[in-house]
């Protein structure tokens, strides 16, 4: 990763522009060219430094449901809850930490009532409860990674 | 045909507001229709090339210049976040992440998100609900750094900003990706 990859990084992670020629354009701030833009973006998304390039939808104003859940599991049936989380579609994101509570999961369903649904079946499957815990509000976050 | 001839005009006005009406409603299924393809075609990804809007376009049957429309409405009203990259960033070098927790007054909590937010450690900050007395925490805050010890230096950090409005915080590190599979609408035809 040299000084052209961790610009592209750090000014693409805030807006890619929406126009006819957006690289040629990118090329102009980047002190590039269109071609090189494209060739760097595609490999960095080769080697996996990108693990995405265009829209980012946001669920909810989409009209879908998101929600971050929580369950304490037994440190002894904790793989096999995961098996069974992991098995709902409706999971997007599960992550194990480090504390009482110890599995962290994301839901996204196109409607709340399809969310309830899969939080009762989670629950009802795993013999877990499940801690819902949908954002409130969410505050506007500035800087994203910094290459 | 009394009510029909006694105010043709009105009735004249009546059924084109109707039809004024029934046109807008098509209008906003359509748009709703074409947004839902416009997801599905771009969700996973746009094409790396000179021309990555014509390239969807054309497979949607439809104009560039449509797409790029309704993709900047979508921005207008943050069905979009952002049009972008996104770095996978362990390869960045940030292999810690710790979600910061917050036991805040409810007074105080739109202060304290707005200034978590401004943080450069912070990448994700919400309000969410509280389940006492297991878990009396409703500020969330994800921190990265390249180890736990620059994480927790920056949660230290955090918790001297808002010094006595937390009144108990905690530092859940992640150990495991049990699943990441993102977002995806079904497709359903």
């Amino acid at each position: 990763m040299d000084a052209l990859d961790r610009n592209i990084i750090n000014t693409l992670q805030h807006d890619f522009p929406v126009c006819d020629r957006p690289f040629a354009v990118l090329a102009e701030t980047l002190h590039s060219t269109e071609d090189e833009l494209i060739a760097r973006v595609q490999s960095m998304l080769d080697s996996g430094l990108l693990t995405r390039f265009g829209p980012m939808y946001n669920a909810v104003n989409m009209g879908g449901a998101l929600s971050l859940c929580a369950m304490k599991v037994p440190e002894e049936r904790f793989d096999e809850v995961a098996a069974q989380v992991n098995a709902f579609a409706e999971v997007a994101h599960n992550y194990q930490r480090d504390h009482e509570m110890n599995m962290w999961f994301v839901l996204a369903t196109e409607t709340q009532q399809e969310l309830e649904n899969t939080l009762v079946a989670i629950a009802h499957r795993t013999g877990v409860p499940v801690y819902n815990m949908p954002k409130q509000k969410e505050f506007f976050v500035g800087l994203h990674f910094k290459a | 045909m009394s009510a029909c001839t006694s105010k043709p005009e009105d009735k004249v006005t009546e059924m084109s507001q109707t039809v004024k009406h029934n046109s807008i409603e098509k209008n906003k299924q359509q748009l709703a229709g074409l947004d839902r393809r416009i997801v599905l075609a771009t969700q996973s990804g746009l094409p790396v090339a000179a021309e990555p809007y014509r390239i969807i376009a054309e497979q949607l049957s439809i104009d560039t210049q449509l797409l790029m429309d309704r993709l900047e409405a979508m921005k207008a009203d943050h069905r979009i976040r952002r049009i972008g990259v996104v770095p996978n960033h362990y390869k960045l070098g940030y292999t810690a992440n710790g979600m910061s927790v917050w036991d805040v007054d409810d007074a105080f909590i739109d202060e304290a998100g707005a200034q978590l937010g401004r943080l450069d450690m912070v990448t994700h900050c919400y309000q969410r609900p509280r389940f006492p007395p297991e878990w009396t925490y409703n500020l969330f805050a994800m921190v990265h750094g390249h180890d736990r010890d620059e994480v927790q230096q920056k949660v230290s950090q955090i918790a001297e900003l808002l010094g006595s409005r937390a009144r108990k915080h905690d530092i859940l590190f992640s150990t495991r990706i049990l699943k990441k599979t993102g977002l995806r609408l079904k497709d359903k035809g």
